[in-house]
């Protein structure tokens, strides 16, 4: 699955796409598959603030627990719901099922996160680890 | 296969296989129909000799005199204190010759403590762990896939019966009906050489096509044994839990003969348990894994959980934990330390899954 040129990554696996100050957060296609079934996401509630680099919740397959980070500090405006009942929708495409979306504090700050490119060169080395 | 690999034990095992469906197809193919696992890891510890039933039974909890040949049991292996060396499966292959089936991470331990312990009987102690394939067949369609491979009648082998066959055209072949999955299902002992194990392996995979056989890995391996309310040495057994504890009672004979453990066993008794096995299911949304804290309905810690999982076939998030007995009672309201937050379940009867029975 290809990654979006329009998203920015981070190293823990989150993608961010941002439209001004309007930000949406999911997590990769390299993320889910890692992780395998998913069947529980822990997501904050909307007016709640995340902070870079900090875990604003979590997603569990059977076998693990991950946490998420936040790839950029914000205010939450928007939760997805559908995942509460069908968390599996990030399975089947981790690049649509989004998980909050946020109005961003500093949208410069996205600049220090990974690009497409440079997110798939970093997979493709932690796989061949 | 594309499996994707995990260290177990020391062991590379495959986790999970992600091109049949991962996780929850495996695990619900085994329910509904058959998965097949590569337990190799698995060690197996052979007692041969005048006295090996005494030395079986000094050294195990359960009364293996009650096997006729050809029969298993679940047992385990106590320290002095009654607690767990580990949990095996004792099979009867021969008038005076028994087979232990042992945990991976205990095999080392558990050869030393089996021969160590038997030294005063008359009986050869061989530690057979690596001369094995050992490869369960497990589901419904377990029986109808494996006899299209073997000679062996299998209808008249039941359930925590062991006989041997041809299998894939390898001669004299160990075929148990056991397994970890609380579902029916065999256990098949092959030469460990790599041919002989991929022959197998492809072969039962292409004998199972026609009822959609999976390969399955120690993630589905683990959420089966869950539902089934099965142990698992180092979660709901282990050196510092003993029987009575772990609510094992039953396969634990104490008007048998002395065994390691007895003593202690007899005294923890009479004095009573201090925390018990339960069954949990989430109430409020979260998923209690292992070594979470379990909480009173006032916010008290009073136990951990020892496993914890989405249960795939039941569709519920499900936990096994020790508790004092005072909450054990069935639908007490216990909470699960998940995080920051103190999320609600209840205590529910175990096993979690009981197989249909046969009609």
């Amino acid at each position: 699955m290809p990654y979006p040129t329009d998203f920015k990554y981070t190293k823990e696996h989150e993608w961010i796409k941002a439209d001004g100050k309007n930000a949406t957060v999911g997590i990769t296609n390299y993320a889910q598959e890692s992780l395998g079934d998913i069947v529980f996401v822990e997501l904050p509630k909307v007016g709640s603030e995340i902070v870079a680099g900090k875990t604003f919740g979590s997603v569990e397959s059977v076998k693990a627990v991950s946490d998420l980070y936040a790839p950029a500090s914000g205010v939450v405006t928007e939760v997805n719901g559908e995942l509460a009942t069908a968390p599996e929708k990030i399975n089947k495409d981790a690049h649509s099922a989004w998980l909050i979306k946020i109005t961003l504090k500093n949208p410069s700050e996205l600049n220090s996160l990974l690009s497409a490119q440079d997110y798939e060169k970093f997979v493709s080395e932690e796989a061949g680890n | 296969m594309g499996a994707k690999m995990v260290e177990f034990n020391g062991w590379e095992m495959p986790v999970e296989y992600p091109s049949v469906g991962g996780i929850i197809a495996e695990h619900n193919a085994v329910r509904t129909s058959v998965g097949i696992f590569d337990v190799s890891h698995m060690g197996d510890i052979r007692l041969a000799g005048p006295e090996a039933l005494a030395a079986v039974q000094h050294i195990s909890m359960n009364d293996a005199s009650r096997l006729a040949v050809g029969q298993a049991q679940y047992s385990a292996l106590l320290y002095p204190q009654g607690t767990f060396v580990d949990d095996v499966i004792v099979h009867r292959l021969g008038q005076d010759e028994y087979l232990l089936v042992i945990n991976a991470g205990t095999r080392e331990k558990d050869f030393s403590w089996v021969r160590d312990h038997t030294r005063d009987f008359d009986c050869e102690v061989e530690n057979f762990s690596d001369d094995f394939t050992q490869i369960a067949i497990q589901g419904p369609k377990g029986v109808d896939l494996l006899q299209k491979l073997t000679d062996a009648d299998l209808s008249a082998v039941k359930f925590y019966r062991v006989t041997r066959g041809r299998v894939c055209g390898l001669k004299n072949t160990l075929i148990a009906r056991t397994g970890y999955t609380g579902e029916d299902g065999f256990e098949i002992y092959i030469p460990a050489d790599e041919n002989t194990s991929a022959m197998v392996w492809n072969q039962v995979l292409q004998a199972g096509r026609e009822f959609g056989v999976v390969p399955c890995g120690l993630g589905a391996r683990n959420t089966l044994r869950l539902e089934a309310k099965l142990a698992l040495y180092g979660h709901e057994i282990s050196d510092t839990i003993n029987v009575w504890e772990a609510g094992l009672d039953r396969f634990c004979k104490m008007e048998k003969p002395d065994f390691i453990g007895r003593h202690a066993l007899e005294k923890a008794k009479s004095t009573g348990v201090g925390r018990t096995l339960v069954g949990l299911e989430m109430i409020e949304r979260g998923i209690a894994r292992d070594g979470y804290k379990v909480l009173d309905e006032e916010g008290a810690e009073i136990g951990y959980v020892t496993s914890g999982s989405y249960a795939p076939f039941l569709k519920k998030n499900i936990a096994l934990a020790y508790v004092p007995p005072q909450f054990a009672n069935d639908r007490t309201i216990l909470k699960v330390q998940i995080r920051s937050q103190a999320v609600k379940a209840q205590v529910v009867p175990t096993p979690f899954y009981n197989r249909p029975k046969k009609v």
